[in-house]
């Protein structure tokens, strides 16, 4: 009874691995920074970071402009339906081997768990850390744009970022692994076609 | 430890000619001596027990060591512009000999390399120390009396003249620039650093690379003898770790600096100034400035630990009368504190109580010299390290790498195991469940 359905197009595919490739080295090098790794030395490392987190700026501006453009914006919009059966599906369904209640289909590609995480992200911590990024690399300038913060809170914030998006991974690619077959949602998003 | 009633040893380096007691005329033309600075032919030298006064015939010191008759008109008629040598003549002895008192310049620096300083390099850039310590009508730029440490760009306009001492004078506040590129964030970051660290703090990253320098100077140890002779113990470092005149002595080469907050001024006690005596070493000289003051930089130092006679009654730092002839009290002749003491203090016009205890100092002697190239410089993790960097004991500014707020890292650590076991246990889970069926 399985159909397939392409999902994630070229662009989005795309962003979506090469967005996961530089948070990944962002953590590792950002983690560096703050002293709680060695793997590149600190000069290195904080270059790294920097280029890094410049080429996660530009592949967000495209993905904005993407998102716009095309309208997928609308796959992040919230959702109330499901939220609860769900939540009973990964603590008690997917052990029994029930379906997952969301139905994935090409106009609501994101169930509503999903939905809320992604907009999190989109809307919250990645704005964290874009300006507290960029405050904390011109923090020479904030007396003449007139901003009152100290580098320590500023440090603090991008670092519980950090944290955020450690999380974020963690779960994230945890789920990705509960497709049917296990594999299911990764070759989903490494083809763009996945088995509903 | 003063000049004051030890003048005709210590005035032979501590400027004025004929400085021979508190009596000198710091005003008169005829006392300052031309030649000391100006002579260009390396006769003109100055009798170490002379008061400030070349010898003018052939003269022996110390039963070693001959001073030849100086030529004046010789020299004279050969005078010069100032060299590394001629100011070296007592700048790179200070503290009684070759390199004791600063550890950031010595006699290698007459001809040094480029890698011992980047500046003076003879094959290079061929610096005097004029060349910094610009004069205006023999008034010599200095930098730790009254010049504020950071500085901006100082220009070739006359009124620049004299005040080009700085760093910052010549290479600006954000120096590093790319020599290729168009752009290059890594010197825009180093450049960042300007505000609150000094060019010296990255780019002197050792001191007393050139000879070794005394860290350590025990006075009360001094004065003990050998069968009535005199003892000198030679250390590793060539250098006497005890001398019967000097006491207990510690050396160093090579070696990192201390950091401090440092707005170009000196705190120093001064003669007769009351000072407790407690378990921490009394600061003599103690650079001014906190990370508070926009004018402070973190800057390097060497520190001098030593052990001085003190005065347990009126409270104050001895000054002893170390040299004279026997009898007169000096502690180099007579090998008594109290004696020393007593004609020190009296030659200062300063109380005395008679009693003589031995307290703990230290003083900070600001590193400016000896700037190694640029492929030394301190690199990143030197300071941006959790634990023992050599900013470690700095405050006040949020450093990466080496501060953080530990509850943040806490929280954060434990959510991230915690969600990582939970998705582990559910996973595992699943994997069991998968083989039963």
């Amino acid at each position: 009874m399985t159909q397939k359905l392409y999902l994630y197009s070229r662009f989005e595919r795309f962003w979506h691995w090469s967005q996961a490739v530089l948070i990944i080295f962002l953590l590792l090098t950002g983690f560096e920074i703050h002293g709680s790794l060695e793997i590149f030395g600190y000069e290195k490392a904080y270059l790294y970071h920097i280029y890094v987190g410049v080429a996660l700026v530009i592949l967000t501006a495209f993905a904005i402009f993407w998102h716009l453009t095309t309208g997928a914006w609308r796959h992040y919009w919230p959702v109330k339906e499901k939220i609860p059966q769900i939540c009973y599906y990964y603590a008690v369904g997917i052990f029994r081997g029930e379906p997952h209640p969301f139905e994935k289909r090409p106009d609501q590609k994101l169930n509503p768990l999903q939905r809320l995480a992604y907009l999190f992200l989109k809307l919250i911590l990645f704005p964290l850390q874009f300006v507290t990024a960029f405050l904390l690399m011109s923090y020479q300038w904030w007396s003449y744009l007139g901003i009152e913060a100290t580098f320590r809170k500023v440090a603090l914030w991008h670092t519980a970022g950090a944290f955020a998006f450690l999380f974020f991974l963690i779960i994230h690619t945890y789920l990705t692994t509960t497709g049917r077959p296990w594999y299911n949602h990764i070759r989903g998003m490494v083809l763009g076609w996945e088995e509903v | 430890m003063a000049v004051t009633s030890n003048w005709c040893r210590c005035t032979s380096c501590h400027a004025g000619y004929g400085w021979k007691d508190k009596n000198f005329d710091f005003d008169k033309v005829e006392n300052i001596d031309c030649l000391v600075c100006h002579d260009t032919t390396g006769t003109y030298k100055k009798f170490p027990t002379d008061c400030g006064y070349p010898p003018l015939k052939d003269k022996v010191f110390a039963g070693k060591k001959l001073f030849k008759a100086v030529n004046l008109s010789f020299v004279a008629q050969h005078v010069g512009p100032s060299t590394r040598e001629s100011c070296g003549k007592c700048h790179f002895y200070s503290g009684g000999g070759d390199g004791v008192k600063r550890g950031d310049i010595d006699s290698t620096l007459i001809a040094p390399d480029k890698k011992l300083d980047v500046h003076m390099d003879a094959k290079g850039l061929n610096f005097t120390c004029a060349t910094c310590h610009t004069t205006t009508a023999h008034e010599i730029d200095g930098r730790h009396y009254d010049t504020p440490a950071p500085g901006g760009l100082a220009l070739a306009f006359p009124k620049y003249q004299g005040h080009r001492v700085r760093c910052e004078s010549c290479h600006g506040l954000r120096p590093h620039r790319p020599k290729q590129k168009l752009f290059d964030w890594r010197l825009v970051k180093l450049n960042d650093h300007t505000d609150r660290v000094a060019c010296q703090t990255c780019h002197i990253p050792l001191y007393a690379r050139g000879r070794p320098t005394n860290i350590y100077w025990d006075w009360s140890t001094a004065g003990q003898f050998k069968d009535g002779k005199p003892i000198v113990k030679m250390g590793p470092l060539g250098r006497p770790v005890y001398h019967s005149k000097k006491g207990t002595l510690k050396w160093g080469k090579d070696l990192v600096p201390v950091y401090r907050w440092y707005n170009g001024t000196y705190s120093y006690v001064l003669p007769g100034e009351k000072v407790e005596a407690g378990p921490e070493p009394i600061e003599i000289i103690k650079p001014n400035g906190s990370p508070t003051d926009p004018k402070a930089r973190i800057f390097p130092f060497k520190p001098h630990l030593g052990k001085q006679p003190y005065d347990p009654v009126n409270k104050t730092l001895i000054i002893p009368k170390l040299f004279g002839p026997k009898g007169s009290g000096a502690f180099w002749a007579d090998h008594d504190w109290k004696a020393a003491a007593a004609a020190g203090m009296a030659a200062a016009g300063l109380p005395f109580s008679g009693e003589v205890t031995f307290v703990k100092t230290i003083y900070y002697h600001a590193l400016s010299h000896m700037v190694a190239p640029k492929e030394d410089a301190l690199k990143c993790g030197a300071c941006h390290i959790r634990k023992g960097g050599r900013l470690a004991d700095i405050s006040g500014v949020y450093l990466p790498g080496r501060d953080r707020v530990p509850e943040l890292d806490k929280i954060g650590a434990t959510l991230c195991l915690i969600v990582l076991c939970l998705v582990t246990i559910h996973g595992l889970a699943r994997i069991i469940l998968a083989f039963k069926k």
